[in-house]
């Protein structure tokens, strides 16, 4: 945590307010020709030098994305998107595949830890392993040795398509199918690189797993793919973090994340999404669109999904709970923050299916400026899962009188024996606890950080302490200017 | 030095402040009477500078500086503290949190390092202690789900951390019970000293019998209508805000 947190100090000082990681790095890259077509997916499955059965893969989800239509029922608004005027592939140019940390560009080190990443393995954090992944391509992933150890898999998916097939043949796209939706379909077919992670029967991961996504390049989009497997029995925690350059134009973010876990596994999911908001007149800014899901196929299996969205022009984002095996839980606590422009449209959904599943969800959304910020959320409970429960609470705050909050909650119960909860608040920073804080001494934005940090303080009490501390600090920055 | 002169202040085009003088010296400390909606709020209000309020004329000066020009928040670092009448609810906010970033907010506009919560927690302690308060009160969130009494000396005890030069008590002592009002008037009495001066806004006359104030003002309608020194408390006591006045 120290390391982290004072390496972001570091630059949050060197920086002249706003978004404090808008820096570009200068180094040599590579690029596929503008705009999409069968030759690109070609390109980029050539690039990584993948088997056959992938590049049929991509190509198949390629010509069925041709077939389907940009979704719009999302509360958000941006010009049509013109998918030819765009990069799909952006890496460093280096000779090989580094084999160790050393090899690593350190241009490249450098950036990482400008950002407050920890790149050395021997930095006091010792606590957590990090993937790096730069534009199209991952660039460093540490403690990769110690985890083997373990039995551990964690690795970028590209390597993990050429040391570990099987397993991703047997998982990938088996949580979400490329026919899903439009923006994971395009996924599908251009997804560059993300992480792999496998955990075997039993065993409890002892650091946490990170992977922190960097945009970089111009007119660059990013499609990262990340698969957790965690077999029977097994614990692990995995957080991701990102961000990106500041430019006028928009850039776009396209990803795909699918959790498996078995009988007893556990995963907790965090993450923390810092992609450039664009300006405070809504230039700019990177247009995020996810899919996110977790298959709890194991009896007992438990998924908990934790997300700080301070972020982006927009956001699209629905991490997803399928509750498949009997006694399975799954959890969804979010806080989403809009200022300027920014717009978000986020919650998620709860697939009951096996008996006695339980989910909770807890939804803390921030409206300042002109932002406009959506819960969308859906509970479906099968006719078999008998027993099942959901408790929903979504807690609206918003700060000033320009900006929009709305809760869009769907609930399809279809067995009888189920219990359904739903609590929803709307509220507005009070000019009592604004003025009882500054008579104190904080100053306004230092009160607002605080209000707004205790309206959040159930969302992140469940993140790791590492994260919590750089959230909080986050949310204060991401409301920089809302109230004057 | 407090010094007031000819204050007067609006609220939604409503005059509640009428001309006040008042002055109060350093290392002096003052009691401010009166019935129920005569301003005494109001007054606490437009010196620590809430929203809402139109100053209309006058001034306020402390040690020299025009207070009414500063924001909130400076004022606090210049040191005025606000004993609430009303102490406000911070939702999920630790009170333990609270504290220390306000203590850390005014020590950094003095100038003065600011301290780490292992430092803050000896203090606090400290301060808890001798207001026979338990350690709890700093792990539960600000003012949330507190009884009257125990918001009541939650502001002494951020008055205690905090170390202002001139303090307002506004009605600290309502609501408490002899106990409480023994506690809390001893916090108010170890802060005593030259460099500290005091405006106790208070209905009661008991509180006084703790707090003895060197002057003590009666204010009504808007206006110091009397000032006196402590046996002008007594005297409200037994004959009443309209006869004294009169
Ligand atoms: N927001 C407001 N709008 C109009 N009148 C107000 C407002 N707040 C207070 N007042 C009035 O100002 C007067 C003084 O109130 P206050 O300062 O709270 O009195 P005290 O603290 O002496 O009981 C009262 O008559 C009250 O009704
Ligand atoms: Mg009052």
């Amino acid at each position: 945590m120290p390391a982290v947190a004072e390496t972001l100090e570091t630059v949050q000082a060197a920086s002249d307010g706003g978004y404090k990681w808008g820096f570009e790095t200068d180094i040599a890259m590579e690029f596929a020709p503008k705009g999409l077509n069968e030759d690109i997916v070609r390109f980029i499955s050539a690039k990584k030098n993948e088997p056959e059965w992938l590049l049929e893969w991509r190509l198949k989800a390629y010509r069925l994305w041709l077939t389907m239509e940009e979704p719009d029922w999302a509360a958000v608004n941006y010009p049509k998107i013109d998918y030819q005027d765009a990069y799909y592939y952006a890496a460093p140019t280096t000779k090989a595949a580094p084999k160790s940390l050393d090899e690593v560009d350190p241009e490249l080190l450098r950036t990482y830890e400008k950002l407050g990443i920890p790149v050395r393995e021997q930095e006091r954090l010792q606590g957590i392993a990090v993937d790096m992944v730069f534009d199209s391509v991952s660039v460093a992933t540490t403690f990769k040795e110690r985890l083997h150890k373990e039995g551990i898999i964690f690795c970028s998916i590209s390597e993990a398509v050429q040391e570990h097939p099987e397993l991703v043949k047997q998982y990938l796209g088996s949580v979400v199918p490329p026919g899903d939706n439009y923006f994971a379909c395009l996924n599908s077919a251009v997804f560059t690189d993300g992480s792999f992670v496998y955990i075997p029967k039993g065993v409890r991961c002892p650091m946490e797993l990170s992977t922190y996504f960097r945009i970089n390049a111009k007119s660059t989009g990013q499609f990262e793919r990340t698969l957790i497997v965690a077999d029977a029995g097994s614990h692990v925690s995995y957080l991701e973090g990102c961000t990106a350059p500041m430019r006028d134009e928009n850039q776009m973010h396209a990803a795909v994340v699918e959790l498996v876990l078995m009988d007893d596994a556990t995963i907790k999911y965090s993450t923390v999404q810092n992609w450039y908001p664009g300006d405070a007149e809504g230039k700019g800014g990177i247009y995020n669109f996810v899919t996110k899901r977790a298959a709890c196929r194991g009896a007992r299996s438990k998924v908990s999904w934790t997300q700080v969205e301070t972020g982006s022009a927009i956001t699209w984002k629905y991490p997803s709970c399928m509750l498949l095996g009997d006694d399975s839980v799954g959890e969804f606590y979010s806080v989403a923050i809009t200022n300027n422009h920014q717009q978000a449209d986020t919650g998620t959904k709860m697939w009951h299916v096996g008996k006695n599943t339980k989910s909770t969800i807890v939804s803390k959304g921030i409206s300042a400026g002109r932002g406009q910020n959506t819960y969308r959320g859906l509970v479906k409970i099968s006719p078999k899962a008998t027993g099942a429960r959901n408790f929903t609470q979504c807690d609206s705050l918003l700060i000033g009188d320009q900006c929009g909050a709305h809760t869009v909650p769907y609930i399809e119960n279809r067995c009888v024996s189920a219990k359904v909860e739903h609590e929803a608040t709307t509220s507005r920073i009070a000019e009592d606890q604004l003025f009882y804080c500054r008579s104190r001494g904080l100053s306004q934005e230092e009160a607002v950080g605080l209000i707004v940090n205790g309206f959040c303080r159930e969302v992140l009490k469940e993140l790791p302490m590492e994260f919590a501390v750089e959230a909080q600090k986050l949310l204060a920055i991401s409301l920089e200017g809302s109230v004057g | 030095m407090l010094r007031i002169e000819g204050l007067t202040a609006e609220i939604d085009g409503k005059q509640i402040l009428k001309g006040i003088n008042l002055e109060v010296p350093t290392g002096e400390v003052h009691a401010i009477m009166g019935p129920n909606g005569s301003g005494k709020s109001t007054l606490s209000y437009v010196l620590s500078g809430r929203e809402g309020y139109e100053i209309t004329g006058g001034s306020a000066t402390f040690n020299g500086v025009d207070i009414l020009a500063m924001e909130p928040e400076e004022r606090a670092a210049a040191g005025l503290f606000l004993a609430f009448q009303y102490p406000v609810e911070l939702p999920g906010v630790g009170n333990a949190n609270f504290l220390r970033t306000a203590l850390n907010s005014i020590r950094k506009a003095k100038g003065e390092p600011e301290v780490d919560a292992m430092a803050f927690l000896k203090m606090a302690r400290a301060k808890l202690k001798t207001l026979q308060m338990s350690d709890d009160m700093l792990k539960r969130n600000v003012n949330v789900g507190f009884s009257g009494g125990e918001k009541k000396r939650n502001e002494v005890l951020q008055m205690a951390l905090l170390e202002p030069s001139l303090a307002i008590l506004d009605e600290t002592d309502s609501g408490l019970d002899i106990d409480a009002l023994k506690i809390v008037s001893e916090g108010v009495n170890a802060m005593r000293g030259p460099n500290f001066s005091a405006l106790v806004i208070t209905h009661y006359q008991r509180l006084l019998d703790y707090i003895t104030p060197d002057r003590v003002h009666v204010l009504m309608g808007g206006r110091i209508v009397k000032s006196g020194g402590p046996e002008l408390a007594l005297e409200l006591e037994a004959e009443g805000y309209a006869k004294v006045a009169a």
